[in-house]
């Protein structure tokens, strides 16, 4: 099993939702997030003083997938993320060697 | 004889300027970092109640009761003792100038009071963050007794500076001087916020600083029409100039902020309209429309460069109550030695922008603002550092980096984490319902 982590625009959240849910994924974790990649962040001013604001909003959106499914769940979230501008985001995965569904006790693929 | 029309129309005004302080802690309390909310607003309402306090058991007194028969010299310094516990105020009427105007002296002290409250409340915003909350309440009852009562005689209670003729109707150099004064001083006194400058400090909620600000225009009306102390042509004048200042001061700031900084903001819509306000504060009553619509650009642009000052001369000011308060009571002060078109007590002459204006007049508009601004950040300065050698006036530095609402107030301002939430228990507070018994 792997965990996929997807870092992506805000507003993006919705296609890459209903995209996961076509693809047949059941479940997921959503959370907000701020960071900053190459993009870096924006200026604010208050009464003429300047505020270099580095961290930008972002959602991160966790996925548990199947060994197989991996490159297949990645690739539908890098599609429904994209835009071409600079700050859409980074997807990786990670090897995952527990999963426990906590209501029944099932292990493993049984959980996801 | 107590006419019904004054009285109705200056309890309506009392309670304009009262809810002026409200709108000061939103106004403040927005400007903040989230951890500091409260106290912020803590420090205004905390002035309503310590200077009603004193107001009540000698203030109003010490401001408005004439020594003796008014002639001698302390009555130019310090108001008497006779109304001390507002005694003798309950059957006295406050008598206008044509006795169709008179109108109840409770009425009169109460309408000063909400005056004497938020120029307390101003200065709070010098020292946002940082301040102990029991030396701020020692500071603005000390403050209030030996600066505010006695300025607001000096002026207004029969005092040298309205003896010599000075303009100022409804308190530029009382309240704002006086307060920007003061904020300068206590921000000396207590230093920088930790991290000022290096870390980002920016305002947390800019909706309640328009909520503030909505309320302070609207209270100001009474704050500056009502000081006429009469319904009538001088109060619809003040009224609405006072519209006239704000409403270009708020857009000159928004110009300036667009050409300077590109953008225009809501921080400077609101502190362009405050700035008009207090700019015409002292003027509202004597000058003509396009006098106020002067002040106000000015107001508006000079405070929005004003602003800036602290960050050259490395005092942190935080909220702004020198740049906006100190630095637009002296241009709507000195504007009114230029543009004064109707003086009205004995010694006030029109200025010299006028036809029959006198060079005297700006002198006495100048001189007002330095006598007073000097005075009050002298006193301000040694009671802040009395304060501070005695009980403190800062709290400790974790306390400050925590946050002084959950170090000072055992409160925060926002609960809007359900993780931050879960962890909430109450062993003291009402018992947790029972669960319910579930029949297999």
């Amino acid at each position: 099993m792997r965990l996929i982590t997807a870092i992506i625009k805000p507003f993006k959240l919705d296609d890459v939702k209903a995209a996961l849910e076509q693809f047949g994924i059941k479940g997921m974790t959503v959370s907000e997030a701020s960071g900053y990649g190459r993009q870096r962040g924006h200026t604010e001013v208050y009464r003429g003083a300047e505020y270099q604001v580095d961290l930008v909003p972002k959602v991160r959106v966790e996925v548990l997938a199947e060994e197989d499914d991996a490159d297949d769940v990645i690739d539908v979230i890098v599609k429904a993320a994209h835009t071409g501008k600079i700050g859409d985001g980074k997807v990786w995965s990670v090897p995952v060697d527990t999963v426990i569904r906590v209501r029944t006790g099932e292990q493993g693929p049984e959980a996801l | 004889m107590i006419d019904s029309g004054t009285t109705a129309w200056m309890l309506v005004c009392t309670a304009l300027v009262l809810l002026m302080t409200p709108g000061l802690a939103f106004f403040y309390g927005g400007m903040t970092r989230a951890k500091s909310v409260l106290n912020m607003m803590m420090m205004s309402f905390v002035s309503i109640i310590v200077v009603t306090v004193a107001w009540v058991l000698y203030g109003y007194s010490l401001a408005f009761d004439a020594v003796g028969d008014g002639s001698g010299f302390l009555n130019k310094i310090v108001g008497g003792l006779d109304y001390v516990g507002l005694s003798g105020v309950v059957n006295a009427v406050y008598e206008a100038a044509s006795p169709d105007g008179n109108f109840p002296l409770m009425v009169f002290s109460a309408f000063q009071l909400t005056f004497a409250i938020i120029t307390v409340a101003l200065i709070s915003g010098a020292i946002a963050d940082r301040a102990k909350f029991g030396a701020w309440v020692v500071f603005s009852v000390v403050w209030a007794t030996v600066v505010y009562f006695p300025v607001a005689h000096w002026v207004w209670g029969g005092g040298w500076l309205g003896q010599l003729g000075i303009e100022d109707f409804a308190g530029g150099t009382v309240v704002h001087i006086n307060a920007g004064a003061a904020a300068l001083a206590l921000a000396l006194v207590i230093g920088k916020r930790k991290g000022w400058r290096k870390e980002p400090m920016r305002p947390h909620n800019l909706t309640l600083v328009l909520l503030g600000v909505g309320l302070l225009w609207f209270g100001w009306f009474g704050f500056n029409a009502g000081s006429e102390l009469a319904p009538d042509q001088t109060a619809a004048l003040a009224f609405m100039n006072t519209q006239i200042a704000t409403a270009v001061a708020a857009g000159a700031w928004m110009i300036v902020e667009k050409l300077r900084d590109g953008h225009a903001t809501t921080l400077g819509v609101a502190s362009g309209a405050v700035a008009g306000l207090v700019a015409i504060t002292p003027a509202c009553g004597f000058v003509d429309p396009w006098a106020a619509a002067l002040i106000g650009l000015l107001a508006g642009v000079g405070c929005a460069y004003a602003v800036g000052l602290k960050y050259r001369l490395g005092y942190d000011d935080s909220l702004d109550v020198v740049g906006v308060h100190l630095v637009g009571g002296v241009i709507g002060a000195v504007a009114l030695g230029f543009v004064a078109a109707y003086p009205f007590a004995d010694g006030q002459e029109k200025g010299i922008l006028i036809p029959g204006g006198q060079l005297s007049q700006l002198g006495l508009q100048i001189l007002g603002p330095v006598v007073v601004g000097l005075y009050s950040f002298v006193i301000s300065w040694v009671i802040g550092k009395a304060i501070d050698k005695t009980m403190g006036f800062r709290i400790p530095e974790e306390a400050e980096v925590a946050g002084v609402d959950a170090t000072t107030h055992a409160e925060t301002g926002y609960d809007l984490g359900t993780v931050y939430a879960s962890g909430v228990s109450s062993p003291n507070g009402p018992a947790a319902p029972a669960p319910k018994k579930v029949d297999a």
